[in-house]
């Protein structure tokens, strides 16, 4: 590859575009200005997994911490304050900063792959969402470093607590932008992601041969570009009220502070799925290739997923029955929510099915996949008894619900990510996890994550409330408490052995060559390292599981590779887009414009905001006119057998 | 360098390098409209609440509003996009003369509309002493509206950057997606204007 990566050669035929301005061209491979410049999904996915990984760790910090003051009665380690704040912090981060991020590496390194594309539609702004994300994942955790402390209004920041009035400190308001700019990374990378599997899929790649993970990539971009609109909004109206005075949850001016809740769960509870559905993707990837079974009633699984992205949008007020929302909604949002629970478990049977019968190859990812089911299963349970508004009523508030959407969300998104991890990792660093460690760490995490939170179930029913910083004693629930904390430092052990294994494995795991689980999708056919332009020939699908049809029809493929290999021959070779720096400067123009505005009741800031909306701008205009044209590259002809 | 004698017909809507023929940035910029419609209607839908829950002693809706200058404004804008579309079915045929004057129009068009409503929220300020921060129907009128005059400005500003492109002599027949992406947004803000002048303005009338 080296060979033909240095011979690149700029083209202008009919079909390129006129050289734009181009005022600077980076060109490294390797060092920090190729990695600042990238356009490649790959790199860009790396990126995205390694700053995930980085909050993925200090929200853990942030939960062992609130473990730890819970442990004992009237523990004085942290204050009620502290408490709140971590509480804040520890849930937004590991929403938007880790298991976001960590899905959105996910789509970025495999979905491409998987349809056989040579990149994203639109490269650049793909660096783009990465960058803006950090910035806005910056902004967000400025709140430690001020004298206000960190925000602690909840990560669902409910008005009034979040007004001016009784959160006087820029910690919210940071908080606020942080989330703001979070959104544009989030959408942009959304819409980037729908061109791309709507349109760049291989020839013979119909939808309905998609690859189950690329649809759920599919169904959860959809689910963001719709449903982060009503939560930027809802902070736009926050926003105005904190840094302009106007009336939005003013309640002596007309305000009602409900709407807040109605736009927050608009967007919050599709945000479940978004969490969710990447997950059941990547499941419903690993368990057919450890099974050695083609995934049991596929269009099933596929619908359901659209399904539960439908009726996600429509559920949203079961998180506020207690707010007294009138009797006939209340009903409505209970069936709705009930309802949604039938393609969910219909997806749990097709799992089972998909193992009934299978040969079993109870491999690390293999694990962590049916870990996922069973505990995912166990929070759909008491995510349903929640459905009944009069049993929510009584369980709201409590550690009973804590206790469900942790099993939803580390039973099951978080589960799913760390399959998906060991699962891939042979083919973006061409290593494989050693089976002892592996299943090691994942005994651990089962273990420290079910001691942690299931005591909290009865915690809940026992009337322990939430976000509370302390006990007394005489309320019985030190027992459950003292195991859950000790469950904590256990889950946390197991998290790091899972990465400790992990950062093992890349330096010194068993190399491995392609396709080491004998997997069945397209992404499996390319050899790790995966070369920066994919495919040396664009591959045609003829099957559902193209990577396992190819293999077990080596006469048919064999021919129409050759007829491949030969047309690609004479095209005009592998198109590939330019690095650019521009998206990079937009990334920090957001950073500095965010900063500024977020700052402005706090003093002569409006430069900086200036400042930063000027870098925007220049940023903006010089990516437009650099033009999107590429190079060619040129490779010789490479036989490609399954 | 605006003819493709050499390459033969260009067909606008039919791009052959993707899977469904559609122009990527078409479909961005479609799926983007979808988003845009989710943030328009939760501003809307924060007016029609507090549309229902008046303050006692606020100013009326009825009292502030100039129905004829929002009418006035209503047409230009809608006659832009009528521009807009011209603009498009130039640089599709190549025609970048009929390019320039078509957007010129547009942009005219934009600004007068944009004026009109600079124009109403210093009167409604002045004369009614109506703001954002003291009623409830000032935070939200001049939020939603406010909200829709800063997408007809950054409309402006990406015609007006278009315009100044077309004479780089870059902007060639191949491009007519570059234009008619930019056209999909600009109608885009148009509809959405007709449904705030029918949801804010109209709907006090009936």
């Amino acid at each position: 590859m080296e060979a033909t990566a240095k011979t690149p050669f700029i083209d202008h035929d009919a079909h390129t575009p006129a050289p734009g301005l181009v005022l600077w061209r980076p060109t490294a491979k390797t060092g920090l200005i190729s990695w600042l410049t990238t356009v490649d999904h790959k790199r860009i996915g790396i990126m995205y997994g390694l700053f995930a990984l980085i909050f993925f760790l200090v929200g853990g910090v942030e939960a062992l911490l609130i473990r730890t003051q819970l442990a004992v009665p009237n523990n004085s380690l942290l204050t009620s304050q502290q408490y709140s704040a971590l509480f804040t912090m520890h849930g937004t981060t590991m929403i938007f900063l880790a298991v976001m991020p960590l899905s959105a590496a996910l789509f970025n390194f495999i979905m491409p792959l998987q349809i056989g594309a040579r990149d994203v539609a639109f490269p650049r702004l793909n660096a783009f969402s990465l960058w803006t994300f950090v910035a806005g994942a910056i902004i967000l955790n400025l709140g430690w470093f001020m004298p206000s402390g960190a925000p602690a209004a909840g990560w669902f920041g409910y008005a009034p607590l979040t007004s001016r009035q009784f959160n006087a400190g820029a910690s919210i308001d940071m908080w606020v932008m942080g989330l703001q700019i979070l959104g544009v990374a989030s959408v942009a990378a959304s819409l980037n992601f729908i061109v791309t599997i709507v349109n760049l899929r291989a020839p013979g790649l119909t939808m309905m041969r998609l690859p189950v993970f690329t649809w759920m990539t599919l169904i959860t971009s959809f689910l963001i570009i719709l449903a982060f609109p009503a939560i930027t909004i809802a902070l736009v109206e926050l926003m105005m009220d904190r840094l302009f005075g106007t009336n939005f949850f003013e309640v002596s001016n007309g305000g009602m502070p409900i709407l807040w809740q109605h736009l927050f769960w608009i967007f919050g509870h599709p945000e479940v799925y978004i969490l969710i559905l990447p997950a059941m993707g990547a499941i419903s990837e690993i368990i057919p290739t450890f099974a050695r079974k083609p995934l049991f009633g596929y269009p099933v699984v596929v619908f359901s997923g659209a399904i539960i992205g439908f009726i996600g949008f429509g559920v949203w007020s079961h998180h506020m029955f207690t707010t007294g929302l009138g009797t006939v909604a209340t009903a409505a949002f209970a069936f709705a929510t009930m309802a949604i629970a039938v393609p969910t478990g219909v997806k749990i049977f097709n799992w089972i099915g998909t193992l009934w019968g299978g040969r079993l190859a109870m491999r690390t990812p293999m694990m962590f996949a049916l870990g996922f089911i069973w505990m995912f299963m166990i929070g759909g349970f008491s995510g349903i008894m929640h459905a009944a508004a009069p049993a929510d009523s009584q369980q709201h508030d409590s550690y009973f619900v804590i206790a469900h959407f942790h099993y939803v969300l580390i039973g099951g998104s978080l589960f799913a990510l760390l399959a998906a991890i060991q699962y891939w990792f042979p083919l973006i660093f061409g290593r494989r996890v050693d089976e002892f460690w592996g299943k090691l760490s994942f005994w651990v995490i089962f273990v420290g994550f079910n001691v942690t939170f299931f005591p909290m179930h009865f915690l809940g029913l026992n009337g322990m409330p939430r976000r509370t910083f302390t006990y007394d004693a005489n309320m019985g629930w030190n027992t459950a408490n003292l195991i859950s904390s000790i469950g904590a430092y256990l889950l946390g052990l197991g998290i790091a052995i899972y990465f400790g294994t992990s950062i093992y494995t890349y330096f010194k795991g068993e190399k491995v060559g392609r396709d080491p689980w004998d997997a069945r999708t397209l992404e499996w056919s390319i050899a790790a390292p995966v070369p920066e332009y994919n495919f040396a020939v664009i591959p045609t699908v003829r099957a559902r599981d193209s990577w396992w049809y190819d293999k077990h029809h080596p006469e048919e493929v064999a021919a129409a590779r050759t007829r491949d290999s030969e047309a690609a021959a004479s095209a005009e070779g592998i198109h590939m887009p330019h690095q650019s720096i521009w998206p990079f400067v937009v990334g920090v123009g957001l950073l500095l414009g965010g900063i500024g505005v977020a700052a402005v009741p706090f003093g002569h800031k409006l430069p900086v905001a200036l400042a930063g909306l000027a870098v925007v701008l220049l940023g903006i205009y010089l990516w437009a006119l650099e033009g999107s044209e590429g190079y060619h590259l040129h490779l010789p002809t490479e036989s490609h057998e399954p | 360098m605006s003819t493709p004698a050499a390459t033969g017909v260009i067909d606008p809507h039919l791009d052959p390098s993707t899977a469904t023929g559609i122009p990527n940035k078409k479909l961005l910029l479609w799926a983007f409209l979808a988003s845009d419609c989710m943030f328009f209607g939760a501003l809307l839908a924060t007016h029609l609440i507090y549309r229902l829950h008046p303050v006692p002693g606020n100013p009326s809706p009825r009292d502030i509003f100039n129905p004829e200058l929002t009418s006035f404004s209503t047409f230009i804008l809608l006659m832009s996009s009528l521009m807009m579309a011209l603009a498009v079915n130039a640089i599709q045929k190549g025609n970048l003369r009929g390019l320039r004057w078509s957007l010129l129009t547009t942009i005219v068009f934009g600004s007068i509309f944009l004026g009109c409503q600079a124009y109403e929220f210093t009167n409604f300020v002045n004369e009614h002493h109506l703001t954002i921060t003291n009623c409830i129907f000032g935070t939200t009128f001049f939020t939603l509206t406010g909200t829709h005059g800063l997408h007809v400005l950054i409309g402006v500003i990406w015609l007006s950057s278009m315009l100044a492109y077309s004479f780089t002599g870059r902007l060639t027949q191949r491009d007519a997606i570059d234009v008619e992406a930019m056209g999909l947004y600009w109608h885009f803000v148009d509809i959405v204007w007709i449904v705030i002048f029918t949801a804010v303005y109209l709907l006090e009338y009936l």
